[in-house]
């Protein structure tokens, strides 16, 4: 297996808080990879980094979806980003509240297709049959194809998390970061999220990168778990070796034993 | 564009074609009125497909009023008192500056955004009435004079040409005629813009940058695009103020003209495709009306009271009307703003939707 | 070097004119996070006050005038004049002073209805609607002036014993040429004052602390229990009292009319722009600076190289700081940058 996604050395300061610390991870190509960690261990950081969104002090990151060769992702704008392949899922779902679920899944249809800008301005923009194909199949890929014409920002939080995911779908992503899905989420819901990533899993080959607080979540559907506490990986290796792992206990518990 | 769009553009055309002979119903049928419809429709149109589909709010916009005054009047100076070169003209230069203008604004959203636009808003009015008098004539304002070079006139035999359309005049209903043309098309190509996949993008960018901009797509080009067509828009409506009246002067580039196009794209509807239209023509006939009152006609609209409860009535009436038109029009402003934020599209929306529950109240009612 | 001084001073009032109403909107902003667009009309109604006052002392009436024998002639004379003699004319005379102290329960009373009555409920609403609706009550302001007092602006002149120049020149070694009229050093150093009460206030009592906090971090003390409401009131109330002594002190340089506050309302904003919205130190300090800066900008010598600099040099300083450093000279980081 190749990877897609390597991370040497990453370093980050700020101003005296190491957020950071020498941190060294690869990423395998299809793989389902976790990353957990206490609170201010420094996940957000991390996902920052890997996005490019932040430029660590020293250190290298390297995405191989676009060039064989790699290619760094510091100080791109997150739309070139994105346009390498790599999708992202926030903590609080980001949909275009405004707009209806259908016009939702259009907009990254047209972006796959039409780049980081184009003036369509003449054409309506159902008359492309093409991009209106795409919007009702990656809805009904996700089992929102009746709510189509509801406006996104009346969904629940489970239904827009599912949008957001059709929206990243849409763009046929290498990558896909996903900042806490199940974040806020009764159980129903987050089993709902579980079980479409897993669908999705089992249709497309795209390798995900999880940061998750919810260990059901992380055990249902991770192959490799990263234990990241104080800005550093302090383990690494398949969930179930993690669940016993006395290092990663005493990083959530401070020293007290199961 | 679908169906039912082109059914709207042909019936906004004939409603706006066939204005000088129902406006008069409400005394607003005269060339004058019916221009100022014209063309400040025009202007809050255009105005719309920045503030209504991106949510940019530019106070700076009566800049390229004054643009595109001053660039219609220089090819009526220079080169023909043909209206067709000087707004093609107007246009395309106020296109320009927005260009400029608009790449720096949008460097910075929101408030700030606003203010930048504000700032070189009032450097413009500024430099229009001291360094650019060359260009300008400050105060007194551009006019036409018989020494105009007009090249590709013909020569003028005496006293001060007026603007024409090859060959046909363009004062009075004329004048209307050729605004409204204009108008139509500009209302046309809005809609066409609102449908397209050019309009939908502009539409997410007011809805969620952020997710906007993961989605692999490049907002700034996006915004830059809709401030330059608003721009000419405002620049096309600068240069049919001079057509139909060859005056351009820098007090329309005050930024509270600004002011008054956001109001009227507000009152109307903001982001609504006929919403700013509506603004437009409700601000001007009011102010028409509004304007032209003066003491002795309140006092007949209120002859019918006692005296001294008259006298009390005409004095409080009359803050609002003649000179005080200004004054209605910020309680307006701030009674929609606080209360119906959609604007006038928005008021028929909930009275139809009022409507249509009571029909289905009573259908429902019946069928028991 | 005595140009440069004289530029200088020249500077100095409309610097603190700026510095001041500066002041005032970002305390709003800073602390209630309103985008204030009839901030121009709270100094307006400041000049106004000492009008008000004017026209109330000077309310005269007709007596003959002894001095003309051809015809029975008659003059206005004041009533406070012909009760009190020249205790009476004093008064007068220092109206503008003397409107201080009206001016300041009056802009309490207008920023707390002002407050209460309209700005509260946009706390929550978007800074576009925000700017709106103050702007269409900065346009109703002006209005309602213009109806009561006309269009023309109005003279208000200084109290005369400080009518004349100072010696300014002299006091610092140079040419005894280098006049200053007292006033507005007088309004110079009344601006420094206010600028440093306001300070003090904030920095020495309990409830400047609470406003500090509040515009470092305001959801937090919500949170913490704080009777935010009743704050937000007060620190509107003590802006519009600072804006509107900006502009009652203001009007023996500027006679004020019903526009002058659209006019200040621009600059204003770019002055918070350039010291950094949301920064107080910044406010007053890109107030004086854009002063001093548009007062050299109209230096004969510059204007040659560069025409009509002085009149765009606020606005062009204003559009380099909002690309080149968008948080302002002394801005937090982070606050609002895109």
């Amino acid at each position: 297996m190749s990877s897609i996604l390597t991370v040497e050395g990453v370093n980050k300061n700020f101003s005296g808080l190491k957020a950071l610390d020498d941190v060294n991870l690869v990423v395998e190509e299809g793989s389902v990879h976790a990353i957990i960690g206490p609170n201010g261990a420094g996940k957000s950081t991390f996902l920052n980094c890997l996005v490019g969104r932040l430029i660590p002090d020293t250190g290298t990151v390297l995405y191989y979806g676009n060039k064989p060769e790699g290619e760094t992702l510091f100080g791109l704008p997150p739309h070139e980003i994105n346009q390498k392949g790599i999708s992202r899922v926030f903590q609080t779902p980001e949909v275009f509240e405004d707009l209806t679920l259908f016009e939702n899944a259009m907009i990254p249809v047209m972006a796959h297709l039409d780049g980081s800008y184009r003036f369509n301005s003449w054409g309506g923009v159902l008359s492309r049959g093409e991009i209106a194909d795409a919007a009702e199949h990656i809805l009904s890929d996700v089992g929102l194809l009746e709510k189509r014409n509801m406006h996104s920002g009346s969904l629940s939080r489970g239904d827009k998390r599912r949008l957001e995911l059709a929206m990243c779908l849409a763009q046929d992503p290498k990558l896909l970061l996903l900042d806490e899905p199940t974040a806020g989420m009764a159980r129903a819901d987050t089993n709902n999220t579980i079980d479409l990533l897993k669908k999705i899993g089992e249709e497309r080959k795209i390798t995900k990168v999880i940061i998750e607080h919810d260990m059901h979540v992380v055990f249902s559907l991770a192959t490799k778990v990263s234990v990241l506490a104080r800005g550093h990986i302090i383990a690494e290796g398949a969930p179930q070796e993690m669940k016993g792992d006395p290092r990663v206990q005493e990083a959530y518990l401070g020293g007290a034993h199961l | 564009m679908n169906m039912k769009d082109n059914i709207l553009v042909l019936i906004f055309g004939a409603v706006i074609l066939t204005m000088p002979l129902w406006a008069g119903i409400v005394g607003a049928g005269y060339p004058d009125l019916l221009q100022k419809f014209a063309i400040f429709g025009l202007f809050a149109i255009g105005f719309n497909i920045l503030f209504g589909f991106t949510g940019y709010l530019s106070f700076g916009h009566a800049a390229f009023l004054g643009i595109g005054s001053y660039t219609a009047m220089w090819s009526f100076k220079l080169l023909t008192m043909n209206a067709i070169p000087a707004i093609l003209f107007a246009t395309a230069v106020s296109g320009l500056f927005a260009l400029a203008i608009g790449f720096v604004a949008l460097r910075r959203s929101g408030i700030y955004f606003s203010i930048l636009t504000l700032a070189f808003a009032q450097m413009c009015y500024n430099m229009a009435y001291s360094v650019l008098t060359p260009i300008t004539n400050g105060e007194t304002g551009l006019t036409l004079t018989a020494a105009d070079p007009r090249i590709l006139d013909a020569a003028t035999t005496e006293g001060l040409p007026s603007t024409e359309v090859f060959g046909m005049g363009l004062s009075g209903y004329h004048g209307f005629y050729f605004c409204a043309v204009i108008l139509i098309i500009g209302f046309y190509i809005s809609v066409r813009l609102y449908r397209s996949s050019f309009g939908l993008m502009l539409l997410a960018v007011k809805s969620n940058q952020n997710r906007m901009k993961y989605t692999g797509l490049n907002t700034k080009p996006y915004l830059l695009s809709a401030f330059v067509i608003s721009g000419m828009y405002a620049g096309l409506a600068g240069a049919l103020m001079v057509v139909i009246d060859p005056l351009a002067g820098a007090e329309r580039m005050q930024w509270t003209a600004s002011g008054e196009v956001v109001l009227m794209t507000i009152l109307g509807g903001v982001g609504t495709i006929l919403g700013p239209f509506i603004g437009a023509i409700v601000i001007k006939y009011f102010e028409n009306i509004f304007s032209a009152f003066n003491d002795a006609v309140l006092n007949q609209v209120f002859d019918f009271l006692p005296d001294f409860i008259q006298g009390i009535w005409v004095s409080f009436a009359s803050l609002f009307v003649g000179k005080g038109w200004h004054l209605t029009l910020g309680v307006l402003f701030m009674l929609i703003v606080i209360f119906l934020p959609g604007g006038a599209m928005e008021g028929f929306r909930r009275i139809a939707a009022k409507f249509k529950k009571e029909k289905e109240a009573h259908s429902a009612g019946g069928a028991e | 070097m005595e140009a440069v001084f004289l530029q200088l001073l020249n500077g100095l009032d409309k610097g603190g004119a700026y510095a001041l109403i500066a002041l005032g909107l970002t305390l709003i902003f800073g602390t209630l996070g309103v985008v204030n667009f009839a901030h121009g009309a709270l100094f307006m109604l400041g000049s106004f006050c000492a009008v008000s006052l004017q026209k109330v002392l000077s309310m005269s009436m007709k007596v003959r005038d002894e001095s003309v024998t051809f015809f029975e002639a008659y003059k206005e004379v004041p009533y406070l004049e012909i009760w009190f003699g020249d205790a009476g004319k004093a008064l007068i005379d220092w109206t503008v002073p003397l409107a201080l102290l009206i001016t300041i329960p009056i802009m309490l009373g207008v920023g707390y209805v002002m407050e209460r009555g309209l700005i509260q409920r946009f706390y929550k609403r978007t800074h576009a609607e925000q700017i709106l609706v103050t702007f269409g009550l900065a346009i109703v302001l002006q209005e309602l002036v213009k109806a009561y007092f006309g269009a023309n602006p109005i003279p208000t002149p200084a109290p005369d014993i400080v009518s004349g120049s100072a010696h300014v020149g002299a006091w610092f070694g140079l040419s005894d040429a280098i006049v200053y009229p007292w006033w507005r050093l007088i309004y110079f150093l009344f601006a420094f004052a206010v600028v440093g009460a306001v300070f003090a206030f904030l920095q020495l009592t309990t409830f400047g602390m609470v406003v500090r906090a509040g515009m470092a971090d305001r959801e937090t003390v919500g949170l913490i229990g704080i009777d935010i409401d009743k704050k937000f009131t007060t620190v509107f109330g003590l802006a519009a009292v600072v804006t509107g002594l900006a502009g009652v002190m203001y009007t023996p340089v500027l006679p004020p009319d019903y526009h002058i506050g659209m006019e200040f309302l621009v600059l204003s904003f770019v002055v918070v722009v350039v010291g950094g919205m949301g920064s107080l130190p910044g406010a007053v300090a890109a107030g004086f600076l854009l002063g001093i800066l548009q007062s050299f900008a109209s230096m004969t010598e510059i204007k040659s190289i560069l025409p009509g600099i002085d009149q765009i040099i606020i606005y062009l300083v204003a559009v380099i700081i909002l690309l080149v450093r968008p948080r302002g000279l002394l801005g937090r980081e982070g606050v609002m940058e895109d």
